[in-house]
């Protein structure tokens, strides 16, 4: 069986620009974050696949800071999959990000590493 | 099936003492942990030599049991320095009503101090950074209790005054207590438009960050009452986790309160309509509505409701972290063992002109990391055996 290694898997899909979670092959369940095996059972038959990255905002706070530095959303998505995650949306004011708003990932480059953030669903900002 | 034999009412709390309140500039951790120990120990006619058990944890040292009982020159046959941030202290006095009650040893101390304040002036962080957060740069704690007061907010209508209600009620309290580190007014408007940081909490919804050091002193019930004239007896503890990461927490609306809080009173045999005052680990405005919940003093969701109109304040129809909390008494880091000193104070009936009524049973329960972990205590006064 391959063998998981699991921040190093991931780092490397994302350094792809491939958001790439994790699924049971004998459950179907999905898991995030990425582990080397499945939570509860311990069964050590995950697989990477590709993220379909539609989500939903389950949660939202908004970091303040002292200009000329800018405010950011700090959100909990739920991922279409199931699993939850913490990422940011970006594309509309920080304050305009609500719970239950539709979401799309992709990954970008920011300080100098790939990182999955999200941006609201067409018509939806 | 598993019996419990949670030794109901087997140990007592002898003592308790708080150090260096606030500010203590130019001591380490250990020695504010040491000076608080000495000052229990003192209390009641003990001294380090006394001890056979040793429960600490300082913020930067890992192996801080060690350093301890090295510091006091003693040799303990029990020591734990488990790690559940601020609830730690409460799973310690769980452990050492067990080995207390089982013969393993006969003193145990709880101990902890910071210097937090005046050494880096703002709160140490001892958990590791996860690449899966870290990278959105949540500004930690407050975002992740952030979340979870929008979660809240957003099932059930809980508003930014209920949560100002909490913060104010706190420094009420902080008024009556001469340690704490707040005094003065604060109103429901001062926190209303106060700098947000992390929406929705501005600087008033957070904890404070201060020095500060706390301890306690446990022995077997047969002898708490040659110690001390009224031995707040240990009649239930309950301790449970759910998650790390806030990511990981499956409900941000419900903590593992529920579980800790439901072994407490199972072992205590008591119920929330019995507990006479309540003392939360309320590091955020929002926690304090959260465990008023999750330990049955009202349905879920109805917390900002319960709260409101200065119902948890003194006077209110419940008395809710009456030394003034970790928002306005004191917040060295980890403040679940100030909880369980205030929890004591009131039901030996010592607490001064904060002093609750005829307290026969008080709560003092812990939180850890980021709502991760839960424990909880029922202490009660001779009355209750």
């Amino acid at each position: 069986m391959e063998q998981i290694r699991p921040e190093h898997d991931y780092e490397a899909f994302l350094a792809d620009g491939r958001f790439m979670i994790q699924r049971s092959r004998s459950s179907g369940a999905y898991v995030f974050y990425p582990r080397v095996a499945e939570p509860r059972t311990g069964v050590r038959d995950l697989e990477w696949v590709e993220a379909s990255g539609d989500g939903t905002v389950y949660a939202v706070t908004v970091v303040r800071k002292r200009p000329p530095e800018k405010d950011y959303s700090v959100v909990l998505v739920d991922l279409a999959e199931g699993p939850r995650m913490m990422s940011r949306v970006d594309g509309i004011e920080p304050t305009a990000v609500k719970i239950g708003m539709s979401v799309k990932a992709s990954v970008v480059t920011e300080d100098g590493k790939p990182l999955v953030i999200f941006t609201p669903k067409g018509g939806q900002a | 099936m598993s019996v419990d034999a949670f030794p109901r009412g087997g140990t007592a709390i002898v003592s308790g003492a708080t150090y260096g309140m606030g500010e203590a500039p130019g001591y380490d951790s250990m020695d504010l942990a040491v000076h608080a120990s000495l000052k229990a120990l003192d209390q009641v006619g003990l001294t380090p030599a006394d001890v056979d058990g040793l429960f600490v944890a300082l913020p930067s040292d890992m192996m801080s049991q060690l350093s301890m009982a090295q510091y006091l020159g003693i040799h303990p046959k029990v020591m734990s320095n488990n790690r559940v941030g601020g609830s730690s202290f409460q799973t310690y006095a769980h452990m050492a009503a067990l080995a207390l009650a089982a013969g393993e040893c006969d003193v145990a101390v709880i101990a902890y101090g910071s210097n937090q304040r005046t050494s880096a002036g703002k709160l140490i962080s001892s958990t590791k950074p996860s690449i899966y957060q870290a990278p959105y740069k949540p500004m930690l704690p407050i975002s992740a209790y952030a979340l979870a007061a929008s979660r809240h907010m957003h099932q059930y209508g809980t508003t930014r005054e209920q949560l100002a209600e909490v913060a104010v009620a706190a420094r009420k309290w902080a008024n009556l207590n001469p340690d704490a580190f707040m005094h003065g007014d604060l109103t429901i408007d001062d926190c209303l438009s106060a700098r947000m940081i992390s929406d929705p909490f501005t600087k008033n919804d957070c904890c404070l960050v201060t020095d500060g050091a706390a301890a306690v002193v446990m022995t077997r019930a047969d002898r708490a009452k040659d110690l001390a004239k009224r031995p707040a007896y240990l009649l239930g503890a309950g301790s449970a986790t759910t998650h790390m990461d806030i990511a990981s927490m499956a409900d941000l609306t419900v903590s593992a309160a529920v579980e800790s809080g439901k072994r407490a009173y199972a072992h205590a045999g008591v119920g929330p309509e019995d507990i006479d005052v309540v003392e939360l680990y309320d590091a955020f405005t929002i926690n304090t509505i959260l465990f008023l919940e999750d330990l049955g003093f009202c349905p879920k969701g109805e917390g900002g409701r319960f709260v409101a109109g200065g119902a948890i304040a003194p006077g209110g129809k419940l008395a809710v972290n009456t030394n003034g909390g970790g928002l306005s008494c004191v917040h060295p880091g980890m403040y679940g063992l100030f909880t369980m000193v205030e929890a004591m104070e009131q039901v030996m009936g010592i607490a001064g002109e904060r002093q609750v009524k005829d307290v026969d049973l008080a709560i003092s329960h812990g939180n850890g990391g980021f709502l991760s972990s839960q424990a909880t205590l029922i202490l009660g006064s001779e009355a209750t055996l």
